[in-house]
């Protein structure tokens, strides 16, 4: 038993010799050994106490500041877009904005624009959705008629009419297509997602 | 350890730290000494909070409130955070007032520290500054007006007055920029001039050293560790008793932290503005200089003369000190002023609690503020900002429509629909629970049909319906009243007595055959369910439904309704005295329908149009 109980005590009396040390180092102060471990009581327990009032306005502070990590982006759901006739039949592609209800912090706006999307035809009855966004850094990607691709603006990432990517883009991956329903015949719906701009995988935001 | 080693070869930053820490403290540490240091743990707690506060607020009027609302109630910690900092504000006023107690009992104001202590004043009136300007910054009904009337007091300074509130506020009235301009006080101007001050004053206090207090009871020691282990204790006793305050309410099962009343709105003026606690004396003293004498008791020397005169005593003490009583003037002036502004501050506690309108006041005030965190809650709030879900909710304007336009003759469960019992002659009907049950079997009571609950104070007290009531119910079976009654209500459909309504629907058949009947036949006077011409009393079809009662407050000389013998209510819709709105607003009150979280309220209706955008989506940042 006292070997059991001394092995503690032995850490714990080195652990204050090396805080002591540590601390006179950093003072500059020799320490005498000895008559001081009043004094080091003392000066452990004005740490201790300094610590523990500043930790706690600190600690509350950074767990607001970090509230935003519990917020989520929007969970994909289809949005109607807009009539089927509105896409033009001969595979141009059309941009569309996306409106829904937003939520921004405290506010609550109802139809709002979200984001934009490019519908192109290739049926009559079929229709592909690539978001406006683009994969690379998060520009808007534009259809430039005369050379039938997208082309982003900002970094010169260029897509070809199907989505994927041309020759020199710097972008890892092709425009993000999204699901696409027609209902009742003439409604074109568009689950709207964004995606993390600059990786070569499609990963919801 | 060698880095530290090179570190201070760089910087000489031990010399530095030596400095901090071996202060000489003469006669050994002592509790007395603790206040400085407390002070500037607090200000240093409100410089984190406040940075942590600033990441989240928004200074506009649309967006005050509603960031401050997202903090206290929608981030995690956030009611945590910003009770510390509201509830660590006060405990620095309460430590000014300690550590400047201190040094004028110690007599540390005297020679040579005289700079010093007119520092400490600097930043006392600094502090003074950053709680008056914080308390705006919620933009809530009592920072508002209580602020408010701190600006105008502002405008009474002789000749720059109105041109300095004006620039204080940034414009002619409260608004965008008068946040921007506190924001911009509060968080920067204020605190770097503190930061600059007090490096100034702790420089002084460390060039002339600690006023000990004599005789010196022990040996000197250095400031570390004694004295810092004192001054930490204190700061842990300040952050202790703070925490206290903000955790109590979490006792109570409310979120806890600082109160956030309801969002302030201009329109709407507040009763029970109050500044905060520690500024109340300085608001019951004007109580007492209403001008009633001349410059004498006007509040212009209320609020800047002699609170300028006691300033300049407080900058002065240091030279009086040198007199021979000088020392004892500055102590016992020191006491009596404290004591004086105690007094008023109890003097304005007793009277806010025994006053009845500030009271009822504080009970709307209370009542808003609660339920426009269940409307924020349910609805979110719109761009316009949170003012506009309490303007057009039911269950908060209804009574202030209530109390404003129809209290002066009808009351609400024996008040004015805000919880104020008036005293006014007994007038028309109280109409808690207007067509429900018991209303109606209070009505067809032959002994209260006359009382000031029903038609005692109005020209139908003895009319041909109380006599009615008087000579036929009392040889009616109590079951046939009961079957009148239970049909009658029924034709409200009240959201309260939905199920009963339900329940009793054989009840409510052989009642409405009654009010039709030859027994009872209520359609010799009244029109029941069918077109009657020849009715002159108020129709009972649908009676106490939503839409006759806004037909009704419309037009009560209607011929529907009392036609000419309509006593005194005005036609408050077709003579444009209350706007559909409004009208529609003290009805859906009256008839305890008003949104509620979860019911098919107002969100389902606005919801309408978008589903079939079919848009859902809800995007979130």
């Amino acid at each position: 038993m006292p070997l059991k109980l001394k092995r503690p005590f032995a850490i714990f009396s080195k652990l204050v010799k090396d805080a002591r040390t540590f601390v006179s180092h950093l003072t500059g102060q020799q320490h005498t050994p000895g008559p001081q471990r009043r004094g080091f009581l003392k000066r452990f327990a004005a740490c201790l106490i300094g610590i523990v009032a500043g930790v706690v306005p600190l600690l509350s502070g950074i767990v607001v500041l970090l509230d935003p990590l519990r917020r989520k982006s929007a969970r994909g759901e289809f949005v109607f877009v807009g009539p089927l006739g509105a896409v033009p039949e001969d595979g141009t592609p059309r941009k569309f904005s996306i409106l829904a209800s937003r939520t921004d912090a405290w506010n609550k706006s109802p139809q709002t624009p979200v984001g934009a999307v490019y519908l192109r035809r290739t049926g009559p009855k079929s229709v592909t959705a690539f978001n406006v966004v683009c994969p690379h850094a998060g520009c808007f990607v534009e259809f430039v008629g005369a050379s039938k691709s997208y082309y982003c603006p900002c970094h010169r990432s260029a897509f070809a009419l199907n989505g994927s990517i041309a020759s020199a883009s710097p972008a890892k991956r092709g425009l993000d297509e999204l699901q696409v329903e027609i209902r009742k015949d003439n409604e074109v719906w568009v689950k709207f997602q964004n995606f993390l701009a600059g990786k070569a995988e499609k990963i919801p935001t | 350890m060698k880095v530290l080693d090179w570190l201070d070869g760089r910087t000489g930053y031990r010399k530095i730290l030596h400095e901090a820490l071996y202060e000489n403290v003469p006669g050994g540490a002592r509790w007395r000494y603790v206040w400085g240091s407390t002070l500037t743990f607090t200000l240093a707690v409100q410089f984190i909070t406040g940075i942590f506060l600033w990441l989240a607020y928004s200074p506009s009027s649309q967006t005050a409130w509603e960031s401050v609302y997202y903090i206290q109630y929608e981030m995690t910690g956030g009611w945590l955070l910003r009770g510390i900092h509201h509830f660590t504000a006060q405990a620095m006023n309460i430590l000014l007032v300690l550590h400047l107690m201190q040094v004028i009992i110690d007599g540390a104001y005297k020679a040579p520290r005289e700079v010093n202590f007119w520092f400490g004043v600097a930043l006392l009136l600094l502090v003074l500054g950053l709680s008056l300007t914080g308390y705006l910054l919620p933009w809530d009904q009592k920072g508002y007006w209580a602020t408010k009337v701190a600006t105008n007091i502002m405008a009474m300074t002789p000749l720059v007055g109105p041109a300095l509130q004006k620039i204080i506020i940034g414009g002619a009235d409260y608004g965008h920029h008068t946040l921007t301009r506190f924001f911009a006080l509060h968080a920067g101007v204020l605190p770097g001039m503190i930061v600059l001050l007090l490096v100034g004053h702790i420089y002084l206090f460390r060039r002339h050293g600690l006023t000990a207090k004599q005789p010196l009871r022990r040996r000197d020691v250095p400031f570390w560790p004694d004295q810092v282990l004192k001054d930490g204790v204190a700061c842990l006793a300040v952050l202790a008793v703070v925490m206290f305050f903000v955790l109590k309410p979490r006792f109570a099962g409310m979120t806890g932290g600082a109160e956030l009343g309801a969002p302030s709105d201009p329109s709407e003026p507040f009763a029970a503005a109050r500044p905060e606690w520690y500024f109340l004396f300085l608001f019951q003293l004007l109580e007492y200089f209403k001008g009633q004498y001349g410059f004498i008791d006007s509040p212009m020397v209320g609020a800047l003369v002699l609170p300028g005169l006691v300033m300049l005593l407080l900058i002065l003490m240091p030279i009086l000190g040198k007199w021979r009583l000088g020392h004892r003037f500055n102590i016992g002036f020191t006491v009596a002023l404290l004591f004086g502004a105690a007094v008023l501050t109890v003097v304005a506690l007793k009277h806010d609690a025994h006053d009845v309108d500030y009271q009822t006041s504080l009970r709307t005030a209370h009542r808003d503020a609660e339920r426009i965190k269940v409307l924020a809650k349910a609805n979110g709030i719109p761009v316009a900002g949170a003012a506009t879900l309490l303007r057009e909710d039911a269950f908060s304007q209804g009574p202030r429509i209530f109390a404003r336009n129809c209290a002066s003759c009808h009351k609400y469960d024996g008040h004015n629909g805000l919880g104020l019992v008036t005293t006014n002659a007994p007038g028309a009907a109280d109409l808690k629970g207007f067509a429900s049950r018991e209303w109606i079997a209070g009505l067809l009571d032959p002994a209260r049909i006359d009382s000031s609950n029903y038609f005692g104070g109005t020209k139908f007290a003895d009319g041909k319906m109380a006599k009615w009531v008087k000579k036929n119910v009392p040889k009616a079976s109590p079951e046939q009243v009961r079957q009148v009654v239970t049909a009658l209500s029924a034709e409200a459909q009240l959201k309260s007595q939905r199920e009963l309504d339900a329940r009793d629907a054989s009840l409510i058949a052989s009642g409405r055959a009654l009010i039709v009947g030859a027994d009872v036949n209520c359609t010799e006077c009244h029109q029941f369910r069918k077109p009657d011409e020849d009715a002159s009393a108020p129709d009972l079809t649908g009676y106490g439904s939503r839409q006759w009662m806004v037909d009704f407050i419309n037009n009560p000389a209607h011929t529907r309704f009392y036609g000419r013998r309509n006593d005194r209510m005005p036609a408050f819709g077709a003579e444009k005295m209350l706007d559909a709105k409004s009208i529609e607003m003290v009805v859906d009150w009256l008839r305890g329908e008003w949104f509620e979280p979860g019911s098919a309220g107002v969100l389902a209706r606005g919801n309408e149009s978008q589903s079939k955008a079919g848009a859902h989506l809800t995007t979130s940042n």
